[in-house]
C-alpha cells in the first residue's frame, strides 16, 4: 500500500482551475519527484496534502486514512512534514529552539508538570534539547545552535528547515525545492543528505526544478502541466516521454539549441 | 525604623499600585506574546473585582475564595468570547476586545447590582502587601516556567508564523485561547486584589483608557522577556507621579510614549538580545 | 411615531456612515486600521465650535475649518507615523497600536485645552427653522446634517468610480506594488487619502455635536467602536458597505432606542460586531484581510 494516495485531485479557485483530476500514488522509503513548470499547480498540491487548502473534489489517503476536512496540526502529528519554498524559519527564535519547536506535539507534560518543574517535564525537555542537537548535526548545523536563526545564510536556512522537520517525527516529508537558490556544491551535500533520510526510513516527496537534481536523486518523477499529470515513471521514462519533453523538458532544448 | 514607617506611609499606595499593574502588565504580555493584541484587558480586570467585591459585600465569603471567584469569573468571560473570534485574524479580535471592552463597562454602569455609575463603596481593606507580592511572585515564576517549556516556544512559533506554527503539530486554536484566558484570569486576579485595597471601585477604572494603559505598559518594557513588562509597568506608575505639573496633560505622555516606543525602540527597553548586544561591543568583541 | 424615528434614524445614520466612509477608505487604500479616526471626529467637532465661537464664524466656516484640521492631522499621522512604520514593513498591529497612541495624546489634549464639560454651538449659529410634515417634526438642522452627509458621500462615491484619481486609488487597494509599476504615486495618494478620510471624520464630529448638541473630549470613543461595527458588518474596505452599514446602523440604534430601552440602544452596534463575527466576518461586501503585495 502505498503512504501517500491521490485520487482525482482537483482545486478550483474561483474561476481558475488549478488541479485537474491530479493522481498520485507516493510509497514510503522512497523518493519521489513531482516536477513541471511555473505554476503548473505543484505547491497547490502540497498545501492540499498539508491541510493548508481543502479539495474541491477528490480524495487524500495517508497510510489509509482519510485526510480530508483534518486540521494542519492534525496532519503534521498524523506523520507528514513540509518545507516552504519561501523558507519559513522562526527567524527570532535561535536554531535550537527552532528544531525543538518541531517536537511540540512528541512532548506531552502538561502545566502542572511545569509549574512545578517535575522530573518528568526536566527530562521531557533533555532529551528533546539531545534530539534536536543531534538533527542540527545531521545538517552540519549543531555549532551554530545557540545563534538566532537570522543569522543563517540561505543554504543554512534551508537546512534548519529541514532538521525542523525532521523533529517532527515525520513517516513522509514533504520538500518544497529544498535546493532553490544554492550552488552545486550545496546540492550534491543535501543530495547526499536526503538519500540518507530516506535509508533511515522515511518517504520523500519533494518539488524541484533542477532537472539533474530530480533525475539523480528520485526513484519516481511525475510530472504536472496545467494542473494535470502527463507523465509518471522511473527517470528513464520521463527522460523520453514525448509529452514531457513537450511541455517542459522541451523548452529547454529549445532554449539550449538557440543558445 | 522611623524612617522606614515615614516612607512606608507616604509611598505604600505607589508601592501596591506598581505591584497590581506589574500583574496586569503579565497579563497583556501573555497575550502579546502569542501575536495577540487584546484590549479586553481591563474589562477582565472589572469583571474580578466587581465580583471578589460582590461577593465580599453581600455573601461575606473568605478572602481566598473570594479571589478565586475573582480570577476565574473573567476567565469563563474570555472563554466564551475567545472561543468565537481567536479564530480570526489579529485585527478582527483586536476590535472584538476593543467592542467587549465597552460592552463590559456599558453593563457594569446599568445594572443595579453593580451600583451603576456611582460603583460599589466600603469593600473591606483586605488586602495586604505580602498578598499582592506572593502573588506577582507565583504568577511571575509561572510565566517564567511557562516561557521556558514546549509552551512558551509554540507561542513565540504562533506569533511569529501562525501556519508555520500549524505545521510544527500545533494547535494553534487551543494556544491562543489558553493565553487568552490565563491573561483573563490574572487581570481578574489583579482587579480583586485591586478592590480589596481600594475601599471604592467604580466603572471608569476599567474602560479603554485603562486598557491602554497597561499595553503601554507591557509596550514601553518590552516583550522578550518577563523583566519588561515589570519596568513598564513601574516606570508609567511613577511617571504620572513626576509630572504632576503638567496636570490633565500628563495623561497626554502615554500616549507620546505609545507613538514614539513603536516608531524608535519596537522591542521595548529591556531587549535581551540588544543588551547582549551592547555588552559584547563594550567588551571589545572578545 | 415611526416617521418621526425614521427621520431620527436617516439623520444619525448618515453621520455614521460618513464617518464610517473615511475608516474604511483608510483601510481599503492604506490596509491600516486607523484607531485615531475617533479622534480626529473629535477634534473636528471643536475646531468648529472654536472658531464659531472665537471668531463669530457663521457654521459653514466651522465646516471648513473642522474639515481642515481634521485633515491635517490625519495627514501629519500619515506623513510621521504611518509612513514610517510602512517602509519597516512592520506587521498590522503595529500601526494600530500607534494610532491608539494619537488617540490618547489628541484626547487628553483637547482635555487640557478645553475641559470636560460638555461643550454647545451657541444658538444662534444653529438653523432655526423648522417645520411640521404631517405628524413628523422635522428640525432645518436635521435636513441640513442629511444633505450634507450625502453631498459628500455622493462627491465621494463620484470621485472613487469616475475620476482618474479616483481609478488609481482602487488599483492601490487592488495591490501597490502593481500600482506603482503603473506610475501611480503611491505615497501621494496614501497622504491624501489620509487627509481626505480624516476631514470626512471631522465633518462627521461636527454633524453629531451639531445633532445631539453636546461635544466632549470623550465623544471619539463610543464613535470609532461604532465605527468598526460598521465597516466589519459592511465589509471591510468596501465603500458601499459602509453607507449601507452605517445607515443600518443608525436606524437599529434609533429603533431600539425608540422601542425596548435607551441603554440597549447603545450596545446595539456591539451586538452587531459579535453577530457578524461569529457568522460572517468578511461582511456583507466582503472582502479578504491580506491582500496582494
Amino acid at each position: 500500500m502505498s503512504m501517500l494516495s491521490i485520487r482525482a485531485l482537483s482545486k478550483r479557485f474561483g474561476g481558475l482551475q488549478v488541479l485537474q483530476e491530479v493522481s498520485l500514488e507516493v510509497p514510503g522509503g522512497s523518493i519521489f519527484g513531482l516536477i513541471g513548470p511555473n505554476g503548473a499547480g505543484k505547491t497547490t498540491v502540497f498545501n492540499l496534502v498539508t491541510g493548508l487548502l481543502q479539495p474541491s473534489s477528490g480524495a487524500l489517503a495517508f497510510q489509509g486514512r482519510d485526510l480530508n476536512g483534518i486540521a494542519p496540526h492534525r496532519i503534521t502529528r498524523l506523520g507528514i512534514a513540509r518545507t516552504f519554498q519561501n523558507i519559513r524559519i522562526f527567524r527570532d527564535m535561535t536554531l535550537l529552539q527552532n528544531v525543538m519547536v518541531g517536537m511540540h506535539h512528541l512532548m506531552d507534560y502538561g502545566p502542572l508538570a511545569l509549574f512545578f518543574a517535575t522530573p518528568a517535564c526536566r527530562d521531557a525537555e533533555k532529551s528533546a534539547r539531545e534530539r534536536a542537537l543531534e538533527l542540527l548535526s545531521w545538517v552540519k548545523l549543531d555549532h551554530k545552535a545557540a545563534l538566532t536563526a537570522d543569522n543563517l545564510s540561505y543554504g543554512e536556512q534551508r537546512k534548519l528547515e529541514f532538521a525542523r522537520a525532521l523533529a517532527t517525527e515525520p513517516k513522509l516529508l514533504l520538500l518544497d525545492e529544498p535546493v532553490a537558490g544554492m550552488n552545486p556544491a550545496e546540492k550534491s551535500v543535501l543530495m547526499e543528505e536526503i538519500r540518507n533520510i530516506r535509508d533511515r526510513g522515511y518517504g520523500i516527496f519533494l518539488i524541484e526544478h533542477d532537472m539533474r537534481f530530480v533525475m539523480g536523486l528520485c526513484d519516481r518523477i511525475a510530472v504536472l502541466n496545467f494542473g494535470r499529470i502527463i507523465a509518471e515513471g522511473t527517470p528513464e521514462d520521463i527522460r523520453n516521454h514525448p509529452d514531457v519533453i513537450e511541455a517542459y523538458l522541451g523548452r529547454e532544448d529549445a532554449a539550449g539549441a538557440a543558445a | 525604623m522611623e524612617g522606614f514607617a515615614d516612607f512606608w506611609a507616604t509611598y505604600s499606595t505607589l508601592i501596591f499600585t506598581v505591584g497590581i499593574h506589574a500583574l496586569l502588565a503579565f497579563s497583556i504580555w501573555l497575550t502579546l506574546a502569542c501575536g495577540l493584541l487584546s484590549l479586553a484587558n481591563a474589562a477582565f480586570m472589572g469583571i474580578g473585582a466587581y465580583t471578589a467585591a460582590l461577593l465580599t459585600l453581600q455573601l461575606n465569603w473568605p478572602f481566598p475564595v473570594v479571589l478565586a471567584a475573582g480570577s476565574m469569573a473573567p476567565a469563563v468571560v474570555a472563554l466564551a468570547i475567545g472561543v468565537p473570534t481567536l479564530r480570526l485574524s489579529g485585527v478582527y479580535l483586536c476590535m472584538a476586545t476593543l467592542a467587549f471592552g465597552e460592552v463590559s463597562r456599558v453593563v457594569i454602569l446599568n445594572l443595579d447590582i453593580t451600583g451603576g455609575p456611582e460603583g460599589l463603596n466600603g469593600i473591606p481593606l483586605t488586602t495586604q502587601w505580602w498578598h499582592i507580592a506572593l502573588i506577582l511572585a507565583l504568577v511571575g515564576y509561572g510565566l517564567a516556567r511557562l516561557r521556558r517549556s514546549r509552551v512558551g516556544r509554540a507561542f513565540e512559533a504562533i506569533k511569529e508564523d501562525e501556519v508555520a506554527a500549524r505545521l510544527m503539530g500545533i494547535d494553534v486554536d487551543r494556544h491562543k485561547l489558553f493565553a487568552f484566558t490565563l491573561g483573563a484570569v490574572i487581570a481578574g486576579l489583579a482587579g480583586a486584589l485591586n478592590a480589596h485595597y481600594t475601599f471604592f471601585i467604580s466603572p471608569r477604572e476599567y474602560g479603554f483608557e485603562n486598557a491602554v494603559d497597561i499595553l503601554t505598559m507591557t509596550v514601553l518594557g518590552g516583550i522578550s522577556s518577563l523583566i519588561g513588562p515589570l519596568l513598564g509597568a513601574t516606570i508609567l506608575t511613577l511617571l504620572p507621579e513626576l509630572l504632576r505639573f503638567l496636570h490633565s496633560y500628563r495623561l497626554a505622555v502615554n500616549g507620546v510614549i505609545l507613538v514614539l516606543v513603536v516608531l524608535f525602540l519596537p522591542t521595548g527597553l529591556w531587549d535581551g538580545r540588544r543588551i547582549r548586544a551592547w555588552f559584547e561591543r563594550r567588551g571589545g568583541g572578545r | 411615531m415611526l416617521e418621526q424615528q425614521l427621520l431620527n434614524g436617516l439623520t444619525l445614520g448618515s453621520v455614521y456612515a460618513l464617518f464610517a466612509l473615511g475608516f474604511t477608505l483608510i483601510f481599503g487604500v492604506l490596509a491600516v486600521i486607523n484607531l485615531s479616526h475617533g479622534a480626529v471626529f473629535m477634534v473636528g467637532s471643536y475646531a468648529a465650535l472654536f472658531v464659531v465661537t472665537h471668531f463669530a464664524a457663521p457654521l459653514w466656516l466651522g465646516l471648513i475649518a473642522a474639515m481642515l484640521v481634521s485633515g491635517f492631522i490625519g495627514l501629519g499621522v500619515d506623513v510621521l507615523i504611518l509612513k514610517p512604520l510602512r517602509a519597516r514593513n512592520a506587521p498590522h498591529l503595529i500601526p494600530m497600536i500607534a494610532t491608539i497612541g494619537v488617540t490618547i495624546i489628541l484626547t487628553n489634549a483637547i482635555q487640557g485645552l478645553f475641559g470636560v464639560e460638555v461643550q454647545r454651538f451657541p444658538e444662534e449659529v444653529l438653523p432655526a427653522a423648522d417645520f411640521v410634515v404631517g405628524e413628523v417634526h422635522v428640525r432645518a438642522l436635521e435636513i441640513g446634517i442629511v444633505a450634507i452627509a450625502f453631498l459628500l458621500m455622493a462627491l465621494l462615491f463620484f470621485a472613487l468610480k469616475k475620476t482618474q484619481l479616483g481609478r488609481a486609488l482602487r488599483a492601490i487597494a487592488e495591490s501597490p506594488k502593481t500600482a506603482a509599476l503603473l506610475g501611480i504615486d503611491v505615497e501621494g495618494l496614501f497622504h491624501l487619502t489620509s487627509f481626505a478620510a480624516a476631514a470626512l471624520g471631522g465633518v462627521a464630529g461636527v454633524l453629531i455635536g451639531l445633532d445631539f448638541n453636546a461635544i466632549t473630549p470623550f465623544m471619539g470613543q463610543p464613535i470609532l467602536l461604532k465605527g468598526v461595527a460598521v465597516i466589519v458588518l459592511g465589509g471591510m474596505g468596501d465603500i458601499r458597505g459602509a453607507l449601507i452599514g452605517g445607515l443600518f446602523l443608525g436606524f437599529a440604534e434609533v429603533f431600539s432606542k425608540g422601542y425596548i430601552s435607551s441603554q440597549i440602544g447603545d450596545a446595539v452596534a456591539f451586538g452587531l460586531l459579535f453577530l457578524i463575527l461569529l457568522i460572517r466576518p468578511s461582511g456583507l461586501f466582503g472582502r479578504v484581510l491580506e491582500r496582494k503585495g
